[in-house]
């Protein structure tokens, strides 16, 4: 059966399992929008329209966390395949399985200058795990099978379809989707190495203060089960990165809270004194090791990661174990069965220092008066949503620090956060992807005035496809975290950061045909949060908090982790010369 | 315990030959220079052709660089979805060679000792003009490298080298090995590890 190549591609979509696209259509990509239109494929693919196609690759990266399905996007050339970039390389950073299809122009016009043309495969070789660029319509069912098998496997990451239109236009014969696949240079490795795993073990077998740091790569895998008996047999205490949060419940005792730059003190300084780090998914961020030449100097570090390229690549660690971090937990489960050990009472004194940190720096902020306390609002989401365990996402600064630390029911893949990018704007469209993955399910979106405003185009998509994404606001009027840093490390000279000339965020709402609310005074922060979670449709809640809070504690740039500096703290001014 | 981090880059970096064997199609040469480019490494030499198998090209890199960040390198250059297997050949047993084509001033009184020269050296004079010969040579870098600087008090006008292409010695090959990895007995081996 011969069949034009949008055809093939979208039929090839469908046998992928492909149900939702988030997308906006253009010149070159029409005629394969043309064939969505169909009606037998609009009855399979759900086409979302976004306004923007940065929004469109973050929902597709809030619709793979959530759901753990891989993300579709869909856009046209030149302007549109640019504007996936930012979104791409954040999917590459978070390890976000997306597949990108961008049009082109036709490959007789490709590299004369075309209109709309820009060369894309070649922009977004260092920014995507693999391209593609499609240049016979056979070859269709073959690139869209390795696509998604190389975005969801091995380390998940975004991979991106170049289309040019006389592909997609030509015909040739359908022969239905390939059932084998075998990608000769792409031999993820999942098992890990027995002789590894048995020198793992035996380091933990003798550990005093041992200590789990785990990261994304648990949540990729879905190991929760056996991160859960592995620290259930051997009472290791756990901590975990930002995007490591959900991967272990919350609620344990054995769980310290979150590590790295704003990570609570004590499981920071637990990283600074344990005699065993076993790094479970997670790669050495420079947010969580602080100055590396003082990182786990004190301790043998086992690691265990899917990409052999993460492992040593920074910190030298002594046991390296290549695998899926699912299978090899299995295997170190098993192995650790057969170890004669005394677990649970080993490590009191462990557990003891622990808590005397925790004593001594606890989470804390300073009275509230008139003005809210952004941690208050934070605290008080967590408290009106807990029982709808809810989907949430957050934008990227003080805000997002804040609901990492003090957000207290972090689920598997209920928490969604641009991590290695660092990206604004990532929160909205990620929470309005992960509410179309689950329509019936609280979404909330935790973000900043400053993020916020980044994206925030999209809200007309929420309210046209009735997606009830909750927008909370902490409003301080400021790109927050810059001038925390102007703050502590630029004496005070605040350069570019005042966004105190903004929208109004409630008549932003109406306008959008959304609804908006407003809290100004800390009493009305917990009747407003709950009538907005009440609130049909999208909602966004102006939180208007103390402006010049800062985000505490905090491992000063360049330092190390010992250097950590708690609320109330004074700041050291020697640390920090050598970065005016 | 003794650090973590890498240790300080030192002046003299080694010089690391690494083969790969990779898709023969277009892109693939880009994604590998491009990687290496993005550690802020210059490369010595590159040389690609087909092997046996039309589908499958076979790049030879030299690169100079810190062994922990050569050895990172090796590693992100395997995670390439089209490189099919890489190795450093730092260390082993192995053939390199390497041609060179150079055009050398050729006065009637240096012309005998220039054919001295060169047949010393067993290259081949592949075009003779009035004034000027062209040499062939095939050998190592060093031996390349000795044969200009003998040439170069007659006046060498231009020269053009391939860069180097090397194999292992004995009776290890590399495409058998490759082989292996994509028909599924072994894994995609990562060099630098256990």
């Amino acid at each position: 059966m011969k069949l034009t190549g949008s055809e093939i591609l979208l039929r090839s979509l469908v046998e992928e399992g492909v149900d939702t696209v988030f997308g906006i259509p253009g010149g070159v990509i029409l005629h394969t929008y043309d064939v969505l239109t169909d009606s037998a494929m609009a009855s399979k693919i759900r086409h979302i329209l976004c306004r923007h196609e940065q929004g469109a690759t973050h929902a597709a990266e809030g619709y793979y966390k959530a759901s753990g399905k891989v993300g579709t996007v869909m856009v046209t050339s030149g302007p549109g395949a640019c504007n996936t970039i930012t979104g791409v390389t954040d999917a590459l950073l978070d390890s976000m399985a997306i597949v990108v299809f961008t049009g082109q122009v036709p490959t007789s016009a490709m590299g004369c200058d075309a209109f709309q043309e820009a060369d894309v495969v070649g922009t977004t070789r260092s920014c995507t795990k693999h391209n593609f660029l499609a240049l016979k319509t056979e070859d269709i069912p073959r690139i869209v099978k390795e696509a998604y098998y190389i975005a969801r496997s091995g380390r998940p990451g975004p991979v991106l379809v170049d289309l040019p239109k006389n592909v997609v236009m030509g015909r040739a014969e359908y022969r239905g989707h390939p059932q084998e696949l075998n990608i000769r240079g792409y031999k993820p490795t999942t098992q890990g190495h027995a002789g590894q795993i048995k020198r793992a073990v035996e380091l933990m077998r003798t550990a005093r203060r041992p200590l789990i740091y785990g990261g994304g790569g648990i949540i990729h895998a879905e190991a929760f089960d056996e991160l859960r008996e592995l620290v259930a047999t051997t009472q290791i205490p756990v901590v975990l990165t930002l995007m490591g949060l959900g991967a272990f419940d919350t609620s344990d005792p054995r769980w310290l809270g979150m590590v790295g730059m704003h990570g609570t003190y004590w499981s920071n300084m637990a990283m600074v004194d344990c005699d065993l780090m076993i790094a479970i998914g997670s790669r050495f961020s420079d947010r969580v090791t602080g100055k590396l030449s003082e990182f786990g100097k004190q301790c043998k570090i086992i690691h265990i990661d899917i990409d052999p390229t993460s492992i040593r690549k920074t910190v030298h660690v002594d046991v390296p174990i290549v695998g899926d971090v699912r299978q090899v937990l299995g295997e170190l489960n098993k192995a650790i069965g057969q170890v004669k050990r005394n677990w649970s009472g080993d490590f009191e004194e462990w557990y003891a220092q622990i808590a005397e940190w925790k004593a001594k720096h606890p989470l804390r902020y300073g009275p509230m008066q008139d003005a809210i306390k952004p941690q208050y609002a934070i605290d008080t989401v967590f408290e009106v949503s807990e029982e709808k365990n809810p989907i949430v996402a957050t934008g990227v600064g003080q805000h997002q620090m804040w609901a990492a630390q003090r957000y207290r029911g972090h689920k598997p893949r209920r928490w969604l956060t641009s991590g290695g990018l660092g990206t604004m704007g990532f929160g909205f469209p990620a929470a309005m992807g992960a509410q179309a993955a689950f329509p019936s399910d609280l979404v909330i979106c935790i973000d900043g005035d400053g993020s916020f405003q980044m994206t925030n185009q999209d809200l007309i998509t929420c309210v046209e496809n009735n997606l009830p994404v909750k927008v909370v606001i902490i409003n301080n009027g400021y790109l927050g975290m810059v001038r925390q840093w102007q703050e502590l490390f630029y004496s005070r000279r605040y350069s570019q950061v005042d966004l105190t000339v903004q929208p109004d965020f409630v008549k932003l709402a109406e306008a959008y045909g959304a609804v908006g609310f407003r809290a100004r005074r800390p009493e009305e922060v917990k009747p407003i949060l709950q009538q907005a979670f009440a609130t049909p449709g999208p909602v966004i809640v102006d939180i208007v908090t103390d402006r010049e809070e800062n985000c505490f504690p905090m491992i000063p740039p360049g330092g190390a982790i010992k250097d950590i500096i708690d609320y109330g703290d004074p700041i050291p001014e020697k640390l920090f010369q050598g970065l005016r | 315990m003794s650090e973590r981090t890498r240790s300080a880059p030192k002046e003299a970096k080694a010089r690391h030959i690494i083969t790969l064997l990779v898709e023969n199609h277009a892109g693939v040469l880009a994604r590998v220079a491009a990687l290496i480019a993005a550690k802020g490494y210059n490369i010595d030499s590159l040389t690609v052709g087909e092997t046996m198998d039309p589908s499958i090209s076979r790049m030879t890199l030299v690169v100079r660089g810190d062994d922990s960040v050569v050895e990172q390198a090796v590693k992100q250059l395997n995670r390439l979805i089209d490189v099919i297997r890489v190795t450093d050949l730092t260390g082993e047993e192995f053939v390199e060679r390497e041609l060179i084509l150079l055009k050398v001033k050729a006065k009637p009184e240096a012309k005998a000792e220039i054919l001295r020269i060169a047949d010393i050296f067993r290259a081949k004079v592949v075009d003779v003009a009035p004034l000027s010969y062209m040499l062939e040579l095939t050998g190592a870098e060093d031996k390349l490298n000795a044969f200009i600087e003998l040439l170069k008090p007659y006046g060498i006008q231009e020269f053009a080298r391939t860069g180097m292409t090397v194999m292992t010695r004995g009776s290890k090959v590399l495409s058998k090995q490759a082989e292996e990895v994509w028909r599924g007995s072994e894994t995609k081996k990562v060099v630098g590890l256990e």
